[in-house]
């Protein structure tokens, strides 16, 4: 945690025996408690839950109903990340607690879980959330009460609270470089977009609609299907009629298992790439259900990969295997949502105070330089700035990263000429 | 009315039920807990609406709707079309393509406010709307099901449909209703911010009012002759027929009732949560909703307010104490009392403590009266 690091100068440094580590480390935790960690009355002074040695903090996803499959992955890596972050130390001195509440899929309950969380355990932030449905059910209650939301989960933008962090990527970012790419890499001139029916895959393809026709293709059909959809035979037919270069699918959850399974059974290759098939929505986390057989061949555009090379990454599957089991995946969404207590953390340490209002001010401009995805950077709008990537499915489940964007991308929750 | 009919109305039973009722909700809850828990019960209480709808349609009549959400949610779309439009005024929308329509219909490339958004400019017509709109739709489902004596289980499964296809309805035209995320971020009625305490404090009141009219009607409903055949119907539906009643019409009354209950309580939801969503709408908390009547008791109108209050407050104590494992302990919860006591709290009631009470009751007055024939312990138990 370069950023932080510096903040603690006797905190680990790398490749130190264990044992001198760890005594470096209660070192560091001594001399922090001589040097006495900014005082209560400075870092708090709007009542939230923090005392001399800790500091609470909430975590709001659904572990029950149909949601739990998806946001369990997001619970692990920001209960995994508040331990490590604790283990270094705490923030400004304090270890963090968390208070977790069960979202249950149900979007009321994530409406009064947020006001609980916000009004009675007084928590200074809170993780949570993954459906665009309980972000728009808990916003008005953060706004209200001037909580801190950390937000991990791709989503269509057209959003931008000053009381929510978003750390996962808006619509352009996701979509863009991937068609951008396609069209570059395999020449790809038709599309067709495939969507489940609500408002991120409505967005999506209507972004993507847009740049295609800018760049003087063509969009072939467009079809939506209801959530939880599970018969795709005659989409399946429409594409063996109109023979798009690219699928753009941005099928969700179950939908998913039928949709790759009845591809390949019509005898679609997605190996040959004839059509293409490019995703926004399946991550690791999908491909177990769906099954990497039935997968192998088709194309993501996300901005992280489980598989990611480098440093940052490979620590961060060996810490997260090593605490919630081997036989683990690790999506997208998983990792935005690890980015979550970091981010905050950097945030608090440079306002020096655990105050919304000061942790806010503070937020734009904050940098990770130790995030598995590699760097990313606060925006004044509250986006990450972050880079894309392509990746090809294989029949282990994980994706072989194709293409990487060399910048970072700018996050533009309110695309200028794509409304 | 006169005392006489008064008395008939509410025996002396219970008239100490409404009244301990009535001073639970409006003396000990006020006072005993803070406005965020106060803000729960009275989400709580308005499914109670649902549950008291229920007792009429269900216990007293036979009729089992498993579609009571389609009312709860016409209701409080109905209000929260109101807030929503209110909260999309040209100025708060500007960031928009077209300012002055709700965001969502923005997002959807809507570029009009449809025409049937349009009345819900109007408060009163929001709230006649309320209560009117569900009653119609009540009503139609009513005379198609019962003038040709459908009835029992597939009345049932027929309204359960009726849940799932407005589910799909409300999401599939999201353009107009908001889809999945609902219609969310409702601010001010008639400028006065809701998502203030006081006003919290005020929408509780009114829900607990409202309720008490509720329960006032439905206790006009069971004593009056329409109870009692309602009851008979249930017993015995061709003996009534042929004893010359046109059964279909009191059944249709009942279900419309039902369901103008269970709007307002719909239209309460709204106002005290803040936004409505189709997950409100579908087969899951219309089946939910007839659970709260059967842990309260089908039989008593008292006992559905304490079922929806007593599930409730188990659902978020158990989800806050164990967030990974209430499910389990709530479906542990609803099989022991199916199980155990199939009559719900109320029959508990009327079996332990009623009994317990009267014998109380009787022996004091017995004792100031030097008089030991115990009267009155023969009136019909609720």
């Amino acid at each position: 945690m370069a950023n932080t690091i510096n903040k603690h100068p006797a905190g680990s440094r790398s490749k130190l025996p264990g044992l001198v580590k760890s005594l470096m480390g209660a070192a560091a935790f001594a001399s922090m408690a001589l040097t006495a960690p900014a005082s209560l009355a400075e870092v708090n002074t709007t009542d939230l839950a923090v005392t001399e040695d800790t500091v609470k903090v909430g975590i709001l996803h659904s572990v029950t109903g149909t949601m739990a499959i998806s946001e369990t992955g997001s619970v692990q890596a920001e209960k995994l990340a508040i331990e490590q972050i604790n283990a270094m130390g705490g923030v400004l001195g304090r270890k963090i607690e968390y208070v977790q509440e069960d979202g249950a899929s149900d979007w009321p309950t994530f409406a009064e879980k947020s006001r609980k969380l916000l009004l009675n355990d007084k928590v200074a932030a809170v993780f949570g959330c993954w459906t665009s449905a309980s972000r728009k059910a808990v916003l008005p209650v953060f706004e209200q009460y001037n909580g801190m939301l950390y937000y991990p989960t791709f989503y269509e933008g057209l959003e931008q609270s000053p009381n929510v962090i978003y750390t996962g990527q808006e619509a352009t970012q996701q979509i863009l470089a991937g068609i951008d790419w396609v069209v570059k890499e395999k020449k790809a001139k038709t599309f067709y977009l495939l969507g489940s029916d609500y408002i991120w895959p409505r967005t999506s393809n209507k972004i993507a609609r847009k740049h295609i026709e800018k760049l003087g293709l063509k969009v072939v059909g467009e079809d939506y299907y209801p959530l939880g959809h599970t018969q795709f035979n005659s989409i399946i037919n429409k594409f063996k009629l109109k023979k798009p270069d690219v699928i753009f699918a941005s099928v969700v959850g179950g939908s998913n298992v039928a949709f790759y399974k009845q591809l390949k059974a019509a005898g679609i290759d997605m190996t040959k790439e004839k059509p293409l098939v490019l995703t926004i929505s399946v991550t690791e986390d999908e491909i177990l259900g769906i099954g990497g057989e039935n997968i192998d061949g088709a194309y993501a555009s996300m901005k992280y990969f489980q598989s990611l090379t480098n440093d940052n990454n490979q620590a961060f599957v060996k810490a997260f295997k090593e605490r919630w089991g081997d036989d683990i995946v690790i999506g997208d969404v998983t990792q935005a949502a690890y980015l979550g207590p970091w981010l905050w953390k950097a945030a608090v340490e440079a306002a020096g105070s655990f105050d919304v209002d000061k942790v806010r001010a503070a937020s734009p401009g904050i940098e990770l330089t130790t995030a598995p995805e590699g760097y990313v950077k606060v925006h004044p709008n509250h986006h990450l700035w972050s880079k894309t990537r392509i990746g090809n499915a294989k029949t282990d489940g994980q994706y072989e990263i194709v293409y990487e964007t060399p910048e970072l991308i700018e996050p533009d929750p309110f695309p200028a000429g794509y409304q | 009315m006169s005392y006489a009919g008064f008395k008939t109305l509410f025996p002396k039973s219970d008239l100490i039920g409404f009244a301990v009722l009535a001073f639970i909700l409006v003396v000990v809850l006020p006072l005993g807990v803070d406005i965020f828990r106060l803000n729960l019960i009275g989400k709580y209480l308005t499914y109670a609406f649902v549950a008291v709808g229920l007792v009429l349609c269900w216990g007293s009549g036979g009729i089992l709707s498993l579609g009571q959400g389609v009312f709860f949610g016409v209701g409080g779309y109905a209000m929260a079309m109101f807030l929503k439009l209110e909260a999309s005024s040209p100025e708060n929308t500007a960031i928009q393509s077209t300012p002055g329509i709700p965001d969502f219909m923005d997002w959807n490339q809507i570029t009009e406010l449809p025409w049937f958004w349009q009345p819900f400019h109007s408060l009163t017509f929001t709230v006649l709307a309320i209560i009117i709109v569900p009653s119609i739709f009540a009503y139609i489902i009513g005379v198609a099901m019962f003038k040709r004596r459908v009835g029992g289980v597939y009345f049932a499964i027929i309204t359960q449909a009726v849940a799932a296809i407005m589910t799909i309805l409300v999401i599939g035209q999201q353009g107009y209703t908001g889809g999945v995320n609902g219609i969310t971020d409702l601010r001010t009625l008639h400028g006065w911010d809701i998502r203030t305490d006081e006003a919290k404090y005020v929408f509780y009141f009114l829900c607990v009012f409202l309720l008490f009219v509720c329960l006032a009607v439905a206790q006009f409903v069971r004593k009056s002759k329409l109870g009692r055949l309602l009851v008979a119907m249930r017993e015995m539906e061709d003996r009534v027929r042929f004893s010359g009643y046109d059964v279909s019409n009191f059944k249709i009354f009942v279900f419309c009732l039902g369901s103008a209950f269970a709007a307002i309580g719909g239209a309460m939801f709204t106002l005290q949560v803040g936004f409505m969503s189709p997950t409100l709408v579908g087969i899951v908390p219309s089946i939910e909703m007839v659970i709260f009547c059967a842990v309260g008791g089908r039989l008593s109108i008292l006992g559905a307010v304490y079922g929806a209050l007593v599930v409730n407050w188990a659902k978020t104590t158990l989800s806050e104490s164990f967030p990974e494992l209430w499910l389990f302990a709530m479906g542990a919860l609803f099989i022991a009392v199916v199980m155990a006591f199939p009559n719900g709290l109320a029959g508990l009631y009327s079996k332990y403590c009623e009994p317990f009470i009267k014998k109380k009751y009787n022996s004091i007055r017995a004792n100031r009266k030097g008089d030991v024939v115990a009267k009155g312990a023969t009136h019909e138990q609720q």
